[in-house]
């Protein structure tokens, strides 16, 4: 690769537009060009000047900005495809049921809903192609800067104070003229500049005032921000680094927390709280009279239990941690684990009291409560009387072979087989009780009469654990300081130097903010009388200030 | 640096960097699992559960023998009809060091023992109360049967139910 | 006077100096030669400080509303679109006090008037928070989005003064049509406006029961007279209007209905206008951006995004991610107004790329400007209205 020699003398890589020294325009186009483009300093940028291998190749591909842009269009519109339609996620059918998830997009959307399942529209987010158009973006954000940083970095870094006449003509700010005394213009601009906070150079009677280069870098680090947390995100697929469960827990009920191995939990009380109307006094009443209750509250209070240390997984020996109400917005936290309050179902069966009566007489020998988790197998009554469970069947579904047979051990719909022994029947009576229903193998003289059931509510929660949080809050941490870096600063600098005899050439050049440059410029200009400039892009205001001096 | 040599290490470099990345993104892709599962071969871990008669029970308790572990609940059909060869085996293998542990998962003790009374069954069934071991193995579909050898390492997870031929050759297979 | 009427009475105060301010800017900018000449205009200044004055009564609104309820109010479509409407107008002044052009107050103050109009359309009363909204981020985040927001939709109003002085409205061509449709839209909000205060007034209130996508029955409340009834409707209100046609679970009739009503509305009013002026809309405004300096508009439309932009990134993304964690327990769910928070970043992501290295200057960029404020709209109201999920609160 042939380097390119500038008039100067200094060796510019090949596809340098304007000579990283002087500032020279090195191509035909820059030549010809009234105002040139300062986009990375016109220095070559690498990928725009090998183009062999294959690898070169692709790396140019994901090095051009209009292939990123394309990339960020890309995903864009896909990500609004994807929200046409509830995301499978958002679907409240059985998420691993293709059958049901089909027939719920058909139901509601007919034809297109059958088409965004077939596609796979339906979690798309998961998709591979999704997957591939983002790893694709990272890519092109890691190629694309690599490959522009480190020449600016070199141009900004060689960048001469005295700069070819050709350089300064083709800046969008640009003015030539006599002044009285260039040498004393030139000083008083050097002290201005320098009160101005500019950084100022001199060379050979020529200046370069700079400010704020930092900014020129604020791309390149938001651009760190954003790969940092593309990988935290990356991580999550490595087990352990991230744990996503849930589990429903009764009231009462101590259980182990999936996916928290050694940690038990304990649902003392799930409250579900609605804004009364004389508490939410005048402010609220008139919202809660248009849409009815509103609810205040879910809160389950939970103990947390921790296994002993010398105790195997299913040992009852457990130390207690803490209690803690789960509120939304205000998750249990421990050991890095996070259980967040997330549904609820009211009223489970939890027990049933039933009382023994003879049905003749309508006499009474007293009530039993059964526990529906843990029930007895004898219930004794006054005189004598007990009633024995024989069978229960929590989740009662009919009688398959001759028994009864439950669907599952959640006490949905009880059923029970009681012996009843009195003094009068010594040898006990059976009867069949379940909801609404007695059956009897013959008639019995005593009956198991239900009085009342008690409820329970059941928490639905959630369980996290994410070690890859805090990549991804330094990702957006440092994302956020490169694009105000970036955006709230900008890189502005003036040359000014003598050309021929009294002549003085101002130019100048900023990233963005023209307008704050002007103004900068304006100042230096008024106080070391400089040669009047003007804006090449903006004839509107350079007119308007001719107007102005009329 | 000649000017070859540069183009190789630019190549290299490149070369490397779009593979980084493309590993990145094929690992994205098929990274699902993100639950660490107990598999095949994985030492099967030790845990403590009560039996209906109040004794305790370590898996560690069988070290050295071949232990048949299998979760199921009363409720559950398929483990209703596979009870009955499981009890017949285990009168056939408990000489042979092949041990049976049944865990029932979270019923109540009257539910259980009423089972066991009404099938027979001889060997010792324990009820994992507060879910641990069922977390502990991860344990989805009832009944799901683990088979572990005399060095305490699963050698196969079975999450269907079993015909009783099935079961001599499991058991035979974790015989020490 | 309780706090809850004193802040309503601040809104309206606010929503009339914007009126106000709107035609002393409108003066500055007919009684100057060009952009130079009048930005120390006296009209300028009394435009200004009337609409500091409305400021400040809005941002007393916000206040006492916020002391009234105990929260931010920040919580439902009004109070969000009218906080939004607030931070559009302070976002003027910022930019007014950086580039001191009137043309900006001109264009920007009757879009404010538009969005605190469209914002009152919906239920005002104070509503107290669900339990998901119960958090110190509500305010957190949905400030710093607003904020980001508005600043970028001052970018769109430079965009459209730059556009409305250069499209030619003489011939036609696309730019012209898309020009013109920009200001149909806005007519069309000014339909839903008219039609919506109409049928209030007159206390309009059909009641319906029906079944809804879960299969569940459900009551609903028409404000208008009902075009399209739910899916398996049941009147409720003898003498009311029997709808024309039934839809489908997914289809919300109520909000179709209102739309419809809109559009009509709106389009009479459009065909009156072009009757009374026999001209397009934006031929009609033309006049009064021709003054503004175009390398002006051009900057202010890209230094709004600048600044914009990190802002809303932090309250968009950053503090919604923060805020997702602790309330849903992930960062991330995809749910459609994260996606369109999502879009919405990419676009601007890439009108800064195409501004920056691929030179998007002009017209291009003003176009893009636009567009921008397209989406920032669709996802407050579409998204909010049409598209379920766990944002829609209104």
């Amino acid at each position: 690769m042939s380097k390119i020699k500038c008039q100067c003398g200094h060796d510019n890589p090949f596809g340098t537009v304007l000579c990283e020294k002087c500032g020279r325009p090195m191509t035909e186009e820059a030549k010809k060009s009234e105002v040139v483009d300062m986009r990375y300093e016109g220095s070559a940028r690498r990928s725009q000047t090998y183009k062999r291998s294959i690898i070169d190749k692709i790396w140019n591909f994901f090095s051009s900005v209009k292939v990123g842009v394309g990339i960020i269009i890309a995903v864009l519109a896909t990500s609004a495809i994807g929200t046409l339609f509830p995301q499978k996620l958002y679907v409240p059918v059985n998420q691993d049921s293709p059958a049901e998830l089909l027939a719920y997009y058909e139901r509601l959307y007919g034809i297109i809903g059958t088409l965004y399942y077939k596609l796979g529209f339906y979690d798309m987010y998961n998709s591979w192609w999704f997957k591939i158009l983002i790893g694709m973006l990272g890519t092109s954000i890691i190629i694309a800067s690599v490959d522009r940083v480190i020449p600016l970095y070199k141009s900004l870094k060689k960048q001469r104070t005295k700069r070819h006449a050709s350089f300064m003509k083709r800046q969008r700010i640009y003015g030539a003229g006599l002044s009285g005394d260039a040498g004393s213009s030139l000083a008083k601009a050097e002290e201005k500049l320098k009160n101005m906070k500019y950084n100022v150079k001199t060379e050979d009677g020529a200046i370069l005032a700079e400010k704020n280069r930092f900014s020129r870098w604020g791309p390149y680090v938001n651009h760190t921000g954003l790969i940092i947390f593309l990988f935290g995100v990356l991580l999550r697929g490595i087990p352990g680094f991230y744990v996503d469960q849930t589990m429903w827990i009764r009231e009462g009920e101590l259980r182990s927390i999936p996916g928290a191995p050694d940690y038990y939990l304990e649902n003392k009380d799930f409250i579900l709280e609605t804004y009364s109307k004389e508490e939410a006094d005048e402010v609220f009443g008139e919202a809660i009279d248009r849409v009815g209750t509103i609810v205040k509250s879910y809160q389950t209070d939970v103990s947390l239990y921790k296994k002993k240390e010398d105790s195997l997984p299913g040992s009852t020996d457990l130390e207690h941690v803490k209690d803690y109400p789960i509120v939304v917005n205000k998750p249990l936290k421990f050991d890095g684990y996070n259980i967040f309050q997330m549904d609820y179902r009211l009223a489970e069966l939890k027990s049933m009291t039933m009382q023994l009566i003879e049905k003749k007489t309508g006499k009474s020998f007293g009530q039993f409560t059964i526990d529906l988790d843990d029930p007895e197998g004898v219930y004794e009554l006054n005189d004598g009387a007990r009633v024995d469970l024989i069978g229960y069947y929590a989740d009662y579904d009919g009688v398959e072979n001759g028994e009864p047979v439950s669907k599952s051990p959640i006490p949905n719909n009880p059923a029970f087989i009681f012996d009843m022994i009195t003094p009068e029947k010594p040898n006990g009576e059976k009867s069949f009780v379940a909801i609404r229903q007695t059956l009897e193998t013959e008639e019995n003289a005593y009956q198991v009469k239900f009085v009342s059931a008690e409820t329970r509510d059941i928490s639905g929660l959630t369980i996290r654990k994410d070690k890859t949080l805090y990549i991804l809050l330094l990702g957006g941490l440092i994302f956020m300081i490169g694009v105000i870096q970036g955006s709230y600063w900008n890189h502005r600098r003036i040359w000014i130097q003598k050309g021929e005899g009294e002549e003085l050439l101002i130019a100048a050049h900023t990233n963005k903010n023209w307008f704050s440059l002007k103004k900068d410029l304006n100042a230096v200009k008024e106080f070391a009388d400089l040669p009047k400039y003007e804006d090449r892009l903006d004839n509107e205001s350079s007119s308007e200030e001719e107007e102005g001096e009329k | 640096m000649s000017k070859a040599n540069k183009k190789r290490s630019r190549l290299i470099f490149r070369g490397v960097v779009l593979l980084l990345l493309a590993a990145a993104i094929l690992f994205s892709i098929f990274s699902k699992d993100k639950v660490e599962v107990l598999a095949v071969g994985d030492k099967a871990p030790d845990f403590e559960l009560v039996d209906l008669d109040g004794n305790k029970h370590r898996l560690s308790d069988y070290a050295g023998e071949g232990v048949f572990l299998n979760f199921w609940g009363t409720w559950c059909p398929p483990c209703k009809r596979e009870m009955p060869y499981i009890e017949n085996q285990y009168q056939a293998f408990k000489e042979k060091g092949v041990h049976v542990l049944s865990v029932n998962i979270a019923e109540s003790n009257l539910k259980v023992d009423t089972f066991r009374d009404q099938y027979g069954l001889t060997f010792p069934i324990v009820i994992d109360k507060n879910k641990d071991v069922k977390e502990l193995y991860n344990i989805l579909p009832l009944p799901t049967t683990l088979l572990i050898d005399k060095d305490g390492r699963i050698t196969k997870v079975i999450t269907a139910e079993m015909t009783e031929k099935e079961i001599i050759s499991y058991m035979e297979s974790i015989q020490p | 006077m309780g706090l809850a009427s004193l802040s309503a009475n601040l809104l309206l105060v606010s929503f009339i100096a914007y009126l106000v301010a709107t035609l002393f800017f409108g003066g500055a900018v007919k009684g100057a030669k060009s952009e130079a000449s009048y930005s120390n205009h006296r009209w300028g200044n009394v435009g200004i400080t009337i609409t500091i004055i409305g400021f400040i009564t809005h941002l007393g609104y916000f206040i006492t509303r916020w002391m009234a309820s105990g929260h931010a109010p920040l919580s439902n479509m009004f109070e969000f679109t009218t906080a939004f409407g607030m931070m559009l107008v302070g976002a003027f002044i910022l930019l007014f006090f950086l580039y001191r052009t009137p043309s900006l107050g001109l264009f920007a103050l009757p879009i404010a008037v538009i969005i605190i109009g469209y914002a009152s359309m919906f239920p005002r009363e104070i509503t107290p928070l669900i339990p998901a909204l119960q958090s110190i981020w509500l305010a957190v985040h949905v400030i710093t989005t607003v904020i980001g927001e508005s600043i970028l939709a001052i970018s769109a109003v430079a965009g459209l003064i730059y556009l409305l002085k250069h499209v030619d409205m003489t011939k036609p061509s696309r730019q012209r049509f898309w020009l013109e449709a920009v200001m149909f839209t806005i007519v069309l909000v000014l339909g839903f406006v008219l039609s919506s205060t109409t049928f209030k007034v007159a206390g309009y209130e059909a009641h319906f029961t029906y079944i809804d996508k879960n299969e569940a029955p459900a009551k609903i409340t028409y404000h208008y007279p009902p075009l399209f009834g739910m899916h398996e409707y049941e009147a409720q209100t003898p003498g009311a209007m029997e709808p024309w046609a039934e839809m489908p679970a997914v289809i919300n009739a109520q909000k179709l209905t209102t739309f419809v009503w809109s559009v009509v509305t709106g389009t009479i009013l459009y065909l009156i206008l072009r009757l009374i002026f026999r001209r397009p809309i934006a031929s009609l405004l033309q006049p009064f951006a021709k003054k503004a300096n175009s390398q002006l508009m051009d900057e202010i439309g890209y230094r709004s995004v600048l600044i914009g932009f990190p802002v809303f990134t932090l309250g968009a993304l950053i503090f919604a991610m923060i805020w997702a964690h602790e309330a849903w327990s992930r960062f991330w769910g995809w749910d459609p107004k994260e996606v369109w928070a999502l879009i919405t970043w990419l676009f601007y992501a890439a009108f800064l790329h195409l501004r920056l290295s691929k030179g998007w200057e002009g017209k291009k960029s003003a176009w893009l400007a636009v567009i921008g404020f397209v989406i920032i709209m669709f996802n407050l109201i579409a998204v909010n209205l049409i598209i379920a999920g766990l944002h829609s609160y209104a």
